[in-house]
């Protein structure tokens, strides 16, 4: 996607402009963190990232901590699990997650004192190993709703460690509605700033960026400053200003954006020597190293047309749904759609029974009007899709090769391309389910090829 | 929490464009042009357009119901082309012929290769084609504009083009009367002021990109020039800007991607001036757009944009 996105050319249709002019409704961004009161039970999945799942290291009964480790793995891509509250462990369960699949569950009854456990100091950072130890001890996966294990991320192996020269703080925060990121800006700058030195000089990188949507001036200002106060030789810290045009928080795009280079298909951002982090992974990552405290609580913006009170509340991480619904007002109305994440990328939950994963980083709740999905009409073939993909592939194409099943021409479109940010079905005027068919195709491709 | 929540696939909002509200948008963007046919052809201008309108809905609605499909008529297409082929008539066409080139456009071209989205050339364009290679006569029997006041004599006169292809320069309009429409033509051609004006709105709404509209009559005045010609009153001339704004720019028939529609305009272009200069007939527009519809999904295929990535070195 070109800076220039929203240049003259693109405004006229002569050049295309990547990406779609998704409504803000960034209604909670003034609103202040709020903490919720700790709730009676949480639910704590073990499966709350990319990877190897944890396996219980409690046993029904146990007592625990805020900070105690509940679930762990040995297999290296993982992330440990942690406590949110104290209490007792009530009960050991499967849960049915939302995707279909099983994953195991602590289940904890809290005593409501939140009493941390008492083995949590503040880690030794002696050398690059301690810090990537940390980021494992933490539990710190990608907040920004991969989960893909930090610890991962920052430890390439040296070769690929040797070409790596941007270190890119995500907190473009495209998604409408949801303003954690923001909110993590402008509450805790301070962790940020500590966050990016320490990963900087861990990756040995020249450039450290924070890329901001220039819907969010107050936090550009703010980091503008805080940046400008360090200084490091050899490393560049700045704040890129993105456009406001969905997707610009996509790792992709975030990385053409702030340095002019693409990841070529299949590829990994460290192909283009750089490594992405969420604002708010760093952020942690910095409390931790100063205070030992893993993660065990998450900011969550709450919003949509079926909510009493908008709000951006810090919940303990397996708090249920239901629980935070309840804290924020409770419904306005029968709610319709319940969706974890945002608008444009989130899911659609079946129940409000759900906790909140390390990853979730908004609830928000849809009445009957915003919930409806609109019945699909004719594609009149207008482009809009193809105009807004910011893969540059034909999404129409995409959807009418996966209706006959063809994965030979899917390949040839470079189907797999595909982030699924769901631009081409945001603006299709026919309502066609392009990105939800481009998905299914996926599976077709990668079903064939297997 | 009471009741079953809606579980769908993201993403869980939607723009506010709809195929509707664009059809809406094209049909505004017609009628300056509705306004100058009748202030110069008379209010059987506006007759002509309602049959033909009335023509192409009904029997849309007919025939989506003998074929046992969902209505269609709410999301305006049928008026849009109603009226772009009632554009491209005479104001002296029998209503009969009207309504038959609506029920072509419809019927024939529309609905028997799926309806919208389907059809792989414009129903306006070939309903007129059709109606041309039926009722030549008919189909070009032009009147003078104002006639309909008895301002001059209401007897049968020639257009533009087909004064230059008699070699009668000597009576054409100037290029203002052709800029303002005071000329013999086609309802919706003449007046060029209109079009652009629907043109510019359509462009501002982001219902057409300009890419085709500009190329198109830019290939038209560089290669008239070539040839020798009066590059200004050929593109002033006949159904260009029409063809250009409102039929080459048709969704369905032209290529979706940047590339292919400069190829697909350059090709109108050329194949318009070309049957001018060389071709029995005075005007192209039609049939080079009809033309250039067919190897629409060709220039589609040999223009599938780059994937992201792939191409751009990653450079360091």
């Amino acid at each position: 996607m070109a800076k220039n996105s929203n240049g003259l050319l693109c405004k006229l249709g002569i050049v295309k402009s990547p990406g779609a002019a998704v409504p803000h409704r960034k209604n909670t961004k003034d609103c202040a963190t709020v903490d919720m009161p700790v709730p009676a039970q949480v639910t704590l999945v073990m499966q709350q990232h990319i990877g190897a799942p944890c396996t219980p290291t409690v046993k029904v009964g146990d007592e625990v901590f805020v900070g105690t480790i509940v679930g762990d793995s040995t297999a290296p891509f993982s992330a440990p699990i942690h406590s949110s509250v104290s209490g007792k462990v009530k009960k050991i369960d499967s849960i049915l997650m939302q995707n279909g699949s099983k994953a195991q569950a602590v289940i904890i009854e809290s005593d409501g004192q939140q009493t941390v456990d008492p083995a949590i100091k503040p880690p030794v950072i002696n050398s690059d190993e301690d810090l990537i130890k940390a980021a494992h001890d933490s539990g710190l996966v990608g907040l920004g709703g991969a989960g893909f294990p930090t610890h991962i991320k920052i430890s390439p192996k040296p070769e690929v460690k040797a070409t790596i020269d941007y270190l890119l703080i995500n907190a473009a925060e495209c998604e409408p509605y949801l303003t954690p990121d923001v909110r993590e800006i402008l509450e805790d700058s301070e962790n940020i700033v500590e966050g990016m030195k320490m990963v900087a000089k861990l990756l040995d990188v020249k450039n450290a960026v924070i890329g901001i949507e220039d819907n969010k001036p107050e936090a550009i200002k703010l980091m503008t400053e805080r940046l400008a106060q360090v200084k490091i030789d050899g490393i560049n810290f700045k704040v890129e200003t993105l456009p406001s045009r969905y997707p610009q928080g996509a790792e992709k795009v975030l990385i053409d954006q702030c340095t002019g280079r693409q990841v070529p298909p299949g590829k990994l951002p460290s192909d283009v020597g750089c490594v992405v982090m969420n604002v708010t992974s760093i952020a942690v990552l910095a409390n931790y190293v100063a205070t030992g405290m893993p993660l065990t609580t998450k900011r969550l913006t709450v919003d949509g047309s079926a909510i009493s009170e908008p709000k951006n509340v810090r919940v303990p991480i397996g708090t249920p749904i239901k629980d935070i619904v309840e804290f924020c007002g409770g419904y306005k109305g029968t709610p319709f759609k319940i969706i974890s994440g945002g608008p444009m990328m989130g899911q659609a939950m079946v129940s409000d029974e759900f906790p909140i994963l390390k990853q979730n980083n908004g609830i928000l709740i849809f009445d009957k009007q915003d919930a409806e999905v609109a019945e699909p009409s004719a594609c009149i073939r207008c482009g809009r899709c193809v105009n807004a993909c910011p893969m540059n592939l034909m999404p129409t194409k995409l959807e009418a090769y996966t209706n006959i099943g063809n994965t030979d021409e899917l390949q040839k479109l470079n189907i797999m391309n595909c982030m699924e940010c769901g631009c081409c079905s945001f603006v299709c005027p026919a309502n066609r389910k392009l990105v939800q068919s481009i998905r299914l195709g996926k599976g077709l491709v990668r079903n064939a090829s297997n | 929490m009471d009741g079953k929540l809606i579980v769908s696939s993201s993403p869980h909002i939607s723009s506010t464009v709809k195929t509707k509200n664009i059809m809406l948008d094209v049909i505004i963007a017609m009628i300056p042009a509705l306004i100058a046919s009748v202030f110069y052809f008379g209010p059987r201008a506006l007759a002509l357009v309602c049959v033909t309108v009335a023509a192409c809905v009904i029997s849309e609605y007919i025939s989506r119901k003998v074929m046992k499909r969902e209505q269609t008529i709410g999301d305006l297409s049928a008026v849009v082309t109603g009226m772009l082929l009632a554009f491209n008539y005479p104001a002296t066409l029998p209503f009969w012929i009207a309504a038959i080139g609506g029920v072509v456009a419809i019927v024939m071209v529309k609905q028997m290769f799926g309806g919208l989205g389907h059809n792989f050339a414009n129903p306006a364009i070939t309903a007129r084609i059709i109606l041309m290679t039926s009722f030549a006569l008919r189909m070009t029997t032009w009147i003078a504009p104002f006639a309909w006041r008895g301002a001059v004599d209401a007897t049968a006169t020639a257009t533009p083009l087909a004064l230059i292809s008699a070699g009668n320069t000597a009576e054409l309009p100037t290029y203002m009367q052709m800029f303002l429409g005071d000329r013999a033509g086609c309802l919706g051609e003449t007046c060029i002021l209109a079009l652009l004006i629907g043109g510019i709105y359509l462009v501002a709404k982001k219902v057409i990109s300009p890419i085709i509209p500009v190329c198109y009559i830019a290939t038209v005045f560089v290669f008239s020039a070539v040839l020798g010609q009066d590059p200004v009153m050929q593109i002033l001339s006949g159904g260009l800007f029409l063809g250009a704004i409102f039929m080459a720019t048709d969704y369905v028939t032209s290529p979706i991607t940047n590339k292919g529609k400069v190829i697909y305009a350059i090709g109108c272009g050329i194949i318009t001036v070309m049957i001018r200069q060389f071709g029995s007939l005075p005007e192209g527009v039609s049939f080079s757009i009809l033309l250039m519809n067919i190897l629409t999904p060709h220039i589609e295929n040999l223009t599938t944009p780059k994937t992201f990535g792939v191409g751009k070195e990653a450079s360091k």
